[in-house]
């Protein structure tokens, strides 16, 4: 308890952690509760192509008559739940891959740690391209599930790393001596010890996933009849709306991307901070 | 020694093979999962064009042959592997009957002249500014770690596309896509080179200043690792001059960027594709689009294969290059210690 206060001090003195929550929580408002009070149906048409900003529009309208917020919403809304199930499926796997090779070690290591390099040596951009090629038609789940199968290696390293460092601490052995099972140890005594490393594992998946998403939809590849911040993109250059100055159909989903991954970084790093005793000594020095 | 060296070397030759022959399936296999047959998407696309019925069927005929679908699929993945052997990586749908390898050929000078400048030059920038920073801190380091982070938090395709609209739609001082005019011929005159520079500047500055952003941020907080260590306190303390440890702190913050820059030329041919699809710059980016939404299956693993081989090769001499510098990562990896 007396741990979680001054936890809860350090964070709230710290700017940079303030700042990125409220970043994070300003995006996942924006993504939850703007579809709510909008309610509008994103597909409807509340005017004429490509109309700029006005009162009744606030960010205008797309090539069909769209309202660009409106689709903003949804578009955010998807992105990042496609970040979320990616983010999800990344650090179970990476976690569950990472504390068994790092707590069994030997050669059962070597194999999950061979397999987890021979996938961290294939660049994740041909799996992904090939992935999304055979599914044919992806829906925002499975976007997030071809995401989150190609990225959980750096996570199952990191894990692998901190566990097999674990192992040989003295309340292991303890827990070894009084009898307790491998499953047992793992789940009460390793995977507590690398929580906070999880969570932060989390932010930058999500953050990446979100990113991944973009990328794979501007390749033509994203997730199919559903708007998302890539699809968006996609529409502005594949319309011709950029190079016809059409600013409000891709400054905001840009500005959105750039939110939500700046957010994560810098809430990863300042989380990094506030659990890493050596950083905060070095910022008390400098 | 020597046979240390050695069974380090084997040991890798064996690993990347490994992933070489993993990701040579994977690229034949997944596009086969597609539901029906690639021959028959094509086909359709081709009725719906308003091709005729007998045409079609030669098509498909043609296509079926090419492609060896006749045949069990584990005889096509040999037949495939044996024309990998031969540097034969079959013939486009879309561009029916150009060879893959030709139109590979003829996107990946256009790739390289794009992605080399801007990973040599934005390594350079990049790390002289992040150890700058570093050393020097206060106002300089605060305004250039921000804006390096911001710059490096914009995925570098959006940001490739606020470029594209601030400089060639609001000012429109550079031309809006493409490698050159619209009806000029390719040729070594000063016209021709001149218009191809002025559609290069602006993929290239987006690649560019993405790339010192990321080197930079990395740079400066291995710089002030080092800088809080112990040997430059010790140095400090002994009194040795001040630009004799700062070069003992640039070398020991370099290390892992060296490597860091033999893996940014490992994505030389596949970091920038989705850069040249928003310049419709004429690069390996673009055909991939255009295989993608043509679904020419034959390009798009053509393409894949090279990024993979890309990025395995490069990986492959980095680790060599490191079994030859340091002894102790030798060691390491062979498991001895």
């Amino acid at each position: 308890m007396a741990t979680n206060t001054r936890f809860l001090n350090l964070a709230l003195r710290n700017g940079r952690f303030k700042t990125s929550v409220i970043l994070v929580v300003f995006v996942v408002l924006f993504a939850v509760v703007g579809p709510m009070i909008r309610g509008a149906d994103p597909q409807a048409i509340v005017g004429g192509p490509y109309q700029g900003p006005s009162a009744k529009a606030l960010l205008g309208t797309d090539n069909f008559g769209r309202d660009e917020l409106t689709v903003l919403m949804y578009g955010t809304r998807t992105s990042l739940e496609i970040g979320v199930v990616a983010g999800i499926i990344a650090v179970i796997v990476g976690v569950v891959i990472g504390t068994l090779a790092g707590y069994y070690g030997g050669i059962f290591a070597e194999i999950l740690m061979g397999f987890t390099n021979i996938v961290i040596t294939i660049p994740s951009i041909i799996i992904l391209i090939l992935l999304s090629i055979a599914l044919g038609t992806r829906s925002t789940f499975a976007m997030g599930v071809i995401i989150g199968v190609t990225s959980w290696p750096w996570t199952a390293r990191a894990v692998a790393a901190q566990t097999s460092s674990l192992r040989t601490r003295e309340h292991i052995d303890i827990a070894r001596l009084s009898g307790a099972g491998d499953l047992s140890i793992i789940l009460s005594d390793v995977v507590p010890y690398v929580l906070s490393y999880i969570g932060m594992a989390f932010s930058l998946q999500l953050a990446s996933a979100v990113l991944t998403e973009a990328g794979l939809s501007l390749l033509g590849l994203g997730p199919s009849n559903t708007i998302s911040l890539g699809i968006l993109l996609q529409w502005a250059l594949l319309w011709e709306a950029v190079r016809q100055g059409i600013w409000w159909t891709f400054v905001p989903p840009t500005i959105l991307l750039a939110l939500v991954s700046f957010g994560l970084l810098l809430l990863n790093s300042s989380m990094d901070e506030l659990y890493n005793p050596r950083l905060q000594q070095q910022k008390g020095a400098a | 020694m020597r046979s240390t060296l050695g069974r380090y070397i084997v040991n890798k030759v064996v690993w990347y093979l490994a992933a070489f022959l993993v990701a040579v399936t994977l690229n034949f296999f997944l596009p086969r999962l597609i539901p029906g047959n690639p021959v028959d998407m094509i086909i359709s696309q081709f009725m719906r064009g308003g091709g005729s019925g007998t045409g079609a069927d030669k098509m498909y005929k043609a296509f079926v042959a090419e492609f060896g679908l006749d045949k069990p699929l584990l005889g096509q993945f040999l037949t495939y592997l044996g024309d990998l052997f031969r540097g034969y990586l079959g013939k486009s749908f879309s561009l029916f009957p150009a060879p893959v390898t030709d139109l590979i050929r003829q996107a990946l000078p256009w790739t390289l002249s794009l992605q080399l400048p801007a990973i040599l030059i934005g390594w350079i920038v990049g790390n002289v500014l992040g150890a700058v920073a570093a050393y020097k801190r206060g106002i300089f380091d605060k305004t250039l770690f921000v804006s390096s982070l911001a710059m490096s938090s914009v995925p570098y395709y959006a940001f490739a596309i606020i470029l594209l609209y601030l400089f060639a739609v609001l000012i429109p001082i550079f031309p809006a896509g493409g490698g050159y005019s619209f009806g000029t011929m390719p040729s070594f005159s000063f016209a021709f080179m001149g218009d191809v520079l002025s559609h290069y500047t602006l993929p290239f500055f987006s690649l560019l200043l993405i790339s010192i952003g990321g080197q930079a941020v990395g740079m400066r907080s291995m710089a002030i690792y080092e800088l809080g260590s112990d040997y430059v306190n010790y140095s400090v303390g002994l009194g040795v001059r001040e630009s004799r440890v700062l070069s003992f702190v640039f070398r020991n913050a370099m290390l892992p960027q060296i490597s860091g820059l033999a893996l940014s030329l490992g994505t030389l041919v596949g970091g920038a594709l989705i850069t040249e699809v928003v310049f419709s710059y004429p690069g390996l980016g673009t055909l991939l689009f255009n295989a993608i939404t043509s679904n020419d299956y034959p390009l798009i693993q053509g393409v894949t294969l090279l990024i993979v081989v890309g990025v395995l090769l490069a990986n492959f001499l980095v680790d060599i290059a490191y079994g030859y510098i340091d002894p102790r990562i030798r060691a390491a990896r062979t498991g001895e210690r």
